[in-house]
């Protein structure tokens, strides 16, 4: 059954209540700017045709729609088919925004390009698409961050990005993003911020979802084509909701798809302990779009925490925000705890390791499944698991022993 | 609607041929307890309206003396509440205009009319929400004007002619001229921007002209006197009240002294 319903923010980027424009009045006329240019590049088909070209020969797409067949088959219940955004050019979804965005950066003469990151997924794929468009590039990362995704931050050096380490707040995601934003303040004349999840000030939240919006036309065009039918059911993880949105918005027409988002429950559901902005948060204006907030009574930006440094954040994208309130997408959240597990059982019956964040949906995928014998379900597999290894290592300590012969386990 | 406070301040250094000195002070830095006789130093020094900043967790507008001021204040237990409070004091013995200075987020959850009411009734006089932007302003520009307090917003040297039109329809009280492209901080030159931003907003209202980020040396703030109906040094006096506030008083006398026309 196919549905009127639609999510497209108005003129002035509210998803319903949700989104907008909260900045200083130094980053209005810019934000104006980059909207036409983005508008007057969606509508040309030589950008387009670039685009397509750089994610077909550079980044690897389509990415596979792969049948976990061993995974269902031991849960016993959901068909369960699996996203490969991991397969992508440096490991995760955030490619397609970045070269999208570094295109559009050249065309707008910007040589300057500066970006935030919380795993390090979207800093390498900024700093991958700088490389590859000769650009400046400038990556904060908090300090927290830096010191557990420390892969990530050797891999952006390699490329020649330069690294900024953040120390305010919670030295995390949230506090890049201010860093980044205070540098945007500053630089706006030669410089573009290539904001890396559905979020920030319009023309962020649509114009990162659109660059995604592959994710989801494939894995449709896909699933007709094997199994006849849409799925039942699809999960994706939400830290500001990229690879979320740009999944569900193939499926938002269809009221029959059951769409999921999985948030980070962290350590508990206590304020400060998790990231779960459904669970515990409010409307509120952070990094400028208004959506669901982690905040405490006065209104100042909680702190979080997950084990997942990329959904680490306290406010979730304006999209999914509208999406929640209108009943069209269902958020949930998953413990560290959860997430760990999921991602070794993942990898014990596929042979695939994921990124701490995409276990996430894969835990709440596994947990539905035995109980849906019948159901399609797709998960997005947003992103691998290498540069998680370190803490794959001190969780599993087990595996990690100098023992060369450790016991089963 | 009577002239407030703001108003009345910007029609008498007129007559007086000279610029408005305005002070930012983070509320409750280093502690609420000690804001208002901060505020009555500066005032003696001859200060003409005080900026009154609630500290927010995020501060994406500052630079790093502001930030440090605000995480003191946070730390100290300041909140919107407290900062009344505050603002309450500082009334007990001064007639100053006080502008309430911040980002929008602990107005949003302290709620619009509420904040609009008790702000009135605390004796503050106006409101500058540093990350509203004219097309978000609605609600927020209604329940102060309701309470008949002054809404000041911020132009840039960025700002086209449209936004700069925008942005004095919003305005009460006087117009924030942010004099370069950059957070909060002092600035070892001022910048080349200002005077053409001044230029622009005259053609587009008679609204009083405060111009401010980067301004901290007496020197730069005679050369905006001449040029700006107000003043705003934030960063000087934060660093001057992280360091030794007992100096704050020579450091207001010493801008105010280069105020004239």
């Amino acid at each position: 059954m196919t549905s009127h319903v639609t999510s497209e923010p108005d003129a002035t980027g509210h998803f319903g209540p949700y989104g907008g424009r909260f900045v200083p009045e130094v980053l209005m006329a810019p934000l104006e700017e980059l909207e036409q240019a983005y508008k007057a590049a969606s509508a040309d088909p030589a950008f387009q045709a670039e685009l397509t070209d750089l994610l077909t020969h550079y980044a690897g797409r389509p990415t596979p729609l792969y049948y976990a067949r061993r995974l269902s088959e031991t849960l016993g219940g959901a068909k369960i088919y699996i996203k490969r955004e991991d397969l992508l050019h440096t490991g995760a979804h955030k490619i397609n925004n970045c070269l999208g965005q570094a295109l559009l950066a050249r065309r707008m003469g910007k040589k300057r390009i500066i970006a935030e990151t919380g795993a390090g997924q979207h800093g390498v794929a900024t700093a991958s698409a700088c490389a590859l468009f000769g650009l400046e590039c400038v990556v904060y990362m908090g300090e927290e961050d830096m010191r557990r995704q420390r892969l990530n931050v050797f891999r952006m050096r390699l490329m020649g990005a330069t690294v900024v380490g953040v120390a305010n707040g919670s030295r995390t995601l949230k506090d890049a993003i201010s860093e980044a934003m205070r540098d945007w303040v500053t630089n706006v004349h030669t410089t573009h911020y290539l904001l890396g999840s559905a979020l920030g000030a319009h023309p962020y939240p649509l114009m990162v979802r659109d660059f995604h919006r592959v994710i989801g036309d494939e894995t449709r065009a896909e699933i007709l084509k094997r199994e006849g039918r849409l799925p039942d059911s699809i999960f994706a993880c939400v830290g500001g909701g990229s690879n979320a949105i740009g999944m569900f918005h193939a499926f938002i027409g269809d009221e029959n798809v059951k769409l999921i988002g999985i948030e980070a429950g962290g350590r508990s559901l206590k304020l400060g302990e998790h990231a779960a902005r459904f669970e515990g948060g409010a409307p509120g204006v952070l990094h400028g779009a208004k959506s669901y907030l982690l905040q405490d009574a006065d209104g100042q930006a909680a702190l979080t925490h997950s084990v997942s440094a990329g959904l680490d954040y306290v406010l979730i994208g304006p999209e999914h925000a509208w999406l929640h309130d209108r009943g069209r997408a269902e958020y949930t959240s998953c413990s560290d705890a959860e997430a760990l597990a999921a991602a070794k059982k993942l990898a014990r019956t596929e042979g695939i390791i994921p990124a701490l964040e995409s276990a996430h949906a894969v835990h709440e995928t596994i947990r539905r499944a035995p109980a849906e014998p019948g159901k399609l379900f797709v998960v997005n597999l947003s992103g691998r698991g290498d540069k998680d290894t370190d803490i794959y290592r001190e969780n599993f300590p087990e595996l990690d022993a100098a023992d060369p012969n450790p016991k089963a386990v | 609607m009577q002239p407030t406070r703001i108003q009345k301040l910007f029609e008498s250094v007129r007559k007086e041929n000279r610029s408005a000195l305005i002070a930012y002070v983070t509320a409750g830095d280093p502690s609420p307890e000690r804001t208002p006789e901060i505020v009555a130093a500066l005032e003696r020094g001859g200060v003409d309206l005080i900026e009154l900043g609630v500290p927010f967790s995020d501060p994406i507008a500052d630079g790093p003396v502001i930030q440090r001021a605000a995480a003191r204040a946070l730390k100290a237990g300041t909140t919107v509440p407290k900062v009344l409070d505050m603002a309450r004091a500082i009334r007990k013995t001064s007639e100053m205009p006080i502008l309430l200075f911040t980002y929008l987020n602990p107005v949003l959850r302290y709620g619009f009319d509420k904040l609009a009411r008790d702000a009135k009734a605390a004796g503050i006089d106006g409101c500058l929400l540093t990350d509203v932007s004219v097309e978000e302003a609605e609600p927020y520009v209604a329940a102060m004007r309701a309470a008949e307090l002054d809404t000041v917003f911020l132009a840039a040297p960025t700002s086209t002619e449209r936004r700069l039109n925008l942005v004095a329809q919003y305005s009460t009280g006087f117009v924030y001229l942010v004099s370069r492209t950059g957070v909060t901080g002092e600035q070892v030159a001022l910048s080349d921007s200002l005077a053409p931003l001044i230029d622009k907003m005259r053609a587009a209202t008679k609204l009083p002209l405060a111009a401010g980020f980067g301004i901290s040396t007496p020197d730069q703030a005679g050369a905006v006197a001449k040029m700006a109906d107000g003043v705003v040094v934030g960063s000087a006096i934060v660093r001057q009240i992280e360091k030794d506030p007992s100096g704050l008083e020579s450091l207001a006398r010493s801008l105010a002294e280069r105020m004239k026309k």
